[in-house]
């Protein structure tokens, strides 16, 4: 055996998996992977959901999340193999010589318990230190981790801090015991792009200041190639290809990586905005009930037929505000909201069902938008007898029709949302929307929760239907490679403000406003070296000022 | 730290309006009961002169309004007012009966509570396997059989056959501690056995719900023991619907533990309340339900504002 840190042997995971209306039946997750990881290095596992990412970086823990089980296999730590090990030597080795920074923070602090005593708490278990010296230690992590009050943030309970801090202090609770080896599970995904940059920045030092090895999990493989020495591509449960972050990025061997690599690069010429927007809010304040502040102030945009306005922006900036405001669903205080050229009711209450038809809405969460007791037909159906009082053989052929339309068979038809995948759900999302035949499709958000290929094949479709349908697409994002995809105007938001907007050329060209440029120079990507060059830019920079 | 302020002095105020509407409720429930109070203390034989004299006398024939706001206005004051049937001030006879009442419940719910924690704590440990299962159906049987049966089943078995404890649970202010305690044994065992069950498995169902959480899974890749990750980082998210559970609880062991008193022969409010109702003597059956009523209120009160005590975002704004 050499002496590489952690020795991943041919590892075969399953699950039992309780299919609606069938018996449970058992998967394989993951069919023999391997792979070595020495002291200090970096290895980011890519790929998109459903590859196993996940349950192999909790496997070298030998942990398996719900029903998950390792089947077979070995995975050697330091030396030992802990597949075989009974449950009391798991728990000396988790949490002490291997540890886990989870996606959401948020979700996995403890909300009952201070930050201080969440952080050392495994380390004081495993009586590797004691109070004492794990409190100091935490705070020297919080301060190499670039936390505001490194001494006092650990009194703090967890909804004190911001999602970024936050998420940070899970990398100091990881950290704090001095493990051999740390997995980085998406530790960035539910970021927005400028809070992301910080903390991949601190999360970067971190391992190189304490020499730990790290498995680094994600989807996005701009950012792993930040972060990581080695890259291995996982589909399905299977190894695609294992390289340098170098080789991979930038002489993939397998198509598939390739596919991945260029994902991003999907281009897009803006058109000009026309004479006669179909849709335009003037001036739109808006507050939501029960409150004094506004959370939209002074907003106005235009929207084309045929076109896409774009608009970006961090979380809290009031993009979907913005979007309820349109549909009458947080009626404005003030501003006017005009069709073609009559002025809407503010409230959704005051518009009349053609008004309703002709503005559409498309959700981030496709499972929750449909009811999963409603068969596919039914929930495209619906608005076919709503707005257009269609019944029997002649909503058939509709939903026939636009069945084909989002590129899915008539066979769907009597398919419960549960039994379609992510993609799929979204496409008769689509669907419906498109059903009622609208003239504005507001799309918030719709392509987050997907995989990067399945999320380009959606945008595609949205293109396509666009140039058919001749709809405009009010497309809410926080995503800027796919603003680049999709948009012909971009709106940018900042705490519920639009602070730049024009068309796609104008926004994205040169002279920036200081906000639309940290947005836009915080994007990762796929080069090695572009965190640095960010980082020390941005230090010159503030220093220069 | 003003909206935790704000809403700890809302639920007070909230208990007390209600403990005002509930007292307009037993005086005005207490009137429509049939039965006639002057008849009872003179029996049936006297003489509608008699009886006239003695409404009179008692204030009977006062509108209900006038009597209703003399008895609140005492109450405010601390008098609950005289019994009919023995004209002694019911405060000075109550208070005893309150201490006993409140002494038995106060052991039953010192063995009772931190017991169907501990279980439930346990069940979700090996839950769905047979430690889980055993918990359940005992204390499910024991809270399905009538507490008065399994008085008399604990007093055959352990008072008479095993001769343990006593049967009888007189207690007196000469007893020691110890003798008390002896003597409440079997009333102690039988409410527990009553209480046990609704309280371990909010408990369970509680724990469990929270076991989901990410932050459970945190807790076990930490090395915490399955014990550890449930006492430590599950409970203390549990808390509230726990507490709410075991207030109401609380409540009933003062309240409902009217039938056990009895069996024990118990001195209690209990005894005294049915004592009373049978004599028709409607100033104390008011005064014993009004002060059912304000333990209920106001352990329930306790419940709420432990839960919003127990919510760190309310306890530590932002």
């Amino acid at each position: 055996m050499s002496d590489a840190l952690l020795k991943v042997r041919d590892l075969k995971i399953g699950a039992r998996v309780y299919p609606p209306g069938e018996k449970p039946r058992d998967i394989d997750i993951v069919h023999g992977v391997s792979f070595d990881l020495e002291k200090g290095k970096v290895l980011g596992l890519i790929g998109e959901s459903g590859a196993g990412k996940s349950t192999i970086g909790l496997a070298t823990m030998a942990y398996g999340r719900g029903g998950v089980e390792i089947t077979g296999g070995e995975v050697w730590v330091n030396g030992r193999e802990i597949l075989g090990t009974s449950l009391k030597d798991l728990r000396q080795l988790r949490g002490t010589e291997v540890t886990y920074v989870s996606q959401s923070a948020a979700a996995s602090f403890n909300p009952a318990k201070k930050i201080m005593e969440q952080v050392i708490e495994a380390s004081i278990h495993a009586s590797k230190f004691s109070k004492k010296d794990a409190e100091a230690r935490a705070i020297d992590l919080f301060t190499r981790l670039g936390l505001p009050d490194p001494e006092t943030i650990g009194d703090r309970y967890p909804h004190q801090v911001s999602g970024g801090q936050l998420q940070r202090c899970m990398t100091a609770l990881a950290l704090c015991p001095e493990p051999d080896l740390v997995v980085f599970d998406e530790p960035t995904t539910a970021l927005d792009v400028t809070t992301q940059i910080d903390v991949l920045m601190a999360i970067k030092k971190a391992i190189r200041d304490t020499g730990v090895a790290a498995l680094y999990i994600t989807h996005d493989l701009a950012v792993v190639a930040q972060v990581s020495d080695e890259i291995m591509v996982l589909r399905m449960g299977d190894m695609v290809e294992h390289g340098t972050t170098d080789q991979i990025i930038n002489a993939p061997k397998e198509e598939y990586t390739s596919d991945l690599v260029s994902v991003r690069s999907r281009k897009h010429e803006g058109k000009p905005p026309s004479d006669n927007p179909v849709l335009t809010i003037e001036h739109v304040t808006a507050r939501y009930k029960g409150t004094n502040f506004d959370v939209l102030h002074d907003v106005s945009m235009e929207l084309h037929a045929g076109q896409t306005l774009a608009v970006v922006g961090e979380s809290g900036s009031g993009k979907s505000t913005t979007a309820r405001v349109m549909t009458g669903l947080l009626p404005a205080r003030e501003g006017q909201i005009v069709f073609e050229d009559r002025t809407l009711s503010a409230d959704l209450k005051g518009r009349a069902r053609d008004d309703l038809r002709e503005i559409q809405m498309i959700y981030q969460m496709a499972d929750v938008a449909m009811n999963p007791r409603q068969t596919v037909g039914t929930i495209i159906g619906r608005p076919l007898e709503f707005y257009f009082g269609m019944r029997g053989a002649e909503k058939h052929k509709r939903i026939d029709e636009l069945l084909d339309d989002i590129e899915m068979g008539a066979e769907f038809k009597d398919r419960y949302p549960a039994e379609l995948s992510g993609g799929q759900k979204q496409r008769v999302c689509i669907a419906r929307a498109l059903a009622a035949k609208p003239k504005v499709i507001i799309c918030d958000e719709v392509t987050s929760a997907l995989d990067p290929l399945v999320a380009e094949d959606i945008l595609k479709l949205l293109h396509n239907l666009q140039k058919r349908e001749q709809v405009a697409y009010l497309f809410i994002t926080h995503d800027l490679a796919t603003v680049r995809a999709i948009a012909d105007s971009i709106a940018v938001m900042y705490q519920g403000r639009v602070v730049r907007y024009g068309t796609k050329a104008e926004v994205l060209s040169p002279p920036f406003d200081d906000y639309t440029d940290l947005l836009l120079s915080s994007v990762p990507e796929m080069r090695l070296g572009w965190l640095e060059e960010v980082v020390e830019h941005r230090k010159m920079e503030s220093a220069g000022n | 730290m003003p909206l935790l302020l704000k809403l700890l002095v809302q639920r007070i105020a909230l208990g007390l309006l209600l403990l005002l509407m509930v007292s307009v409720l037993i005086f005005w429930g207490t009137n429509i009961l049939p039965g006639d109070v002057a008849q009872s203390i003179l029996g049936q034989s006297a003489t509608p002169e008699a009886l006239a004299n003695i409404r009179e006398e008692l204030g009977l024939n006062e509108p209900a309004l006038s009597r209703y706001f003399d008895w609140l206005g005492g109450l405010v004051q601390g008098d609950l007012g005289t019994a009919l049937t023995s004209g002694q001030d019911i405060a000075a006879s109550l208070g005893s009966r309150l201490k006993n009442t409140l002494f038995l419940a106060f052991w039953a719910a010192v063995v009772a509570v931190p017991l169907a924690i501990f279980l439930g704590l346990l069940a979700v440990r090996y839950r769905e396997r047979w430690p889980d299962k055993l918990i359940s159906a005992v204390t499910l049987a024991s809270i399905s059989v009538p507490e008065f049966l399994i008085g008399y089943i604990l007093m055959y078995f352990v008072g008479v056959k095993l001769g343990w404890a006593p049967t009888v649970s007189m207690i007196h202010d000469g007893m020691s501690l110890g003798q008390k305690l002896s003597s409440i044994a079997l009333p102690v065992a039988v409410l527990t056995m009553v209480v046990l069950a609704h309280m371990m498995r909010m408990t369970r169902a509680a724990i469990l719900n929270v076991m989901q959480s990410a932050y459970i899974e945190t807790a076990e890749l930490k090395g915490l023991t399955s014990f550890q990750v449930i006492a430590r980082h599950a409970l203390p998210n549990s808390i509230a619907p726990i507490v709410n559970v075991v207030m109401l609880n609380l409540a009933y062991l003062v309240v409902g533990v009217v039938v056990v008193e009895v069996v024990f022969t118990y001195p209690g409010m209990g005894q005294y309340l049915v004592d009373h109702v049978s004599k028709r003597d409607v100033p104390v059956v008011q005064a014993c339900g009004l002060i059912f009523a304000a333990v209920y209120i106001g352990l329930n009160m306790v419940a709420d504002i432990v839960s919003i005590l127990a919510n760190p975002r309310l306890r530590h704004p932002k």
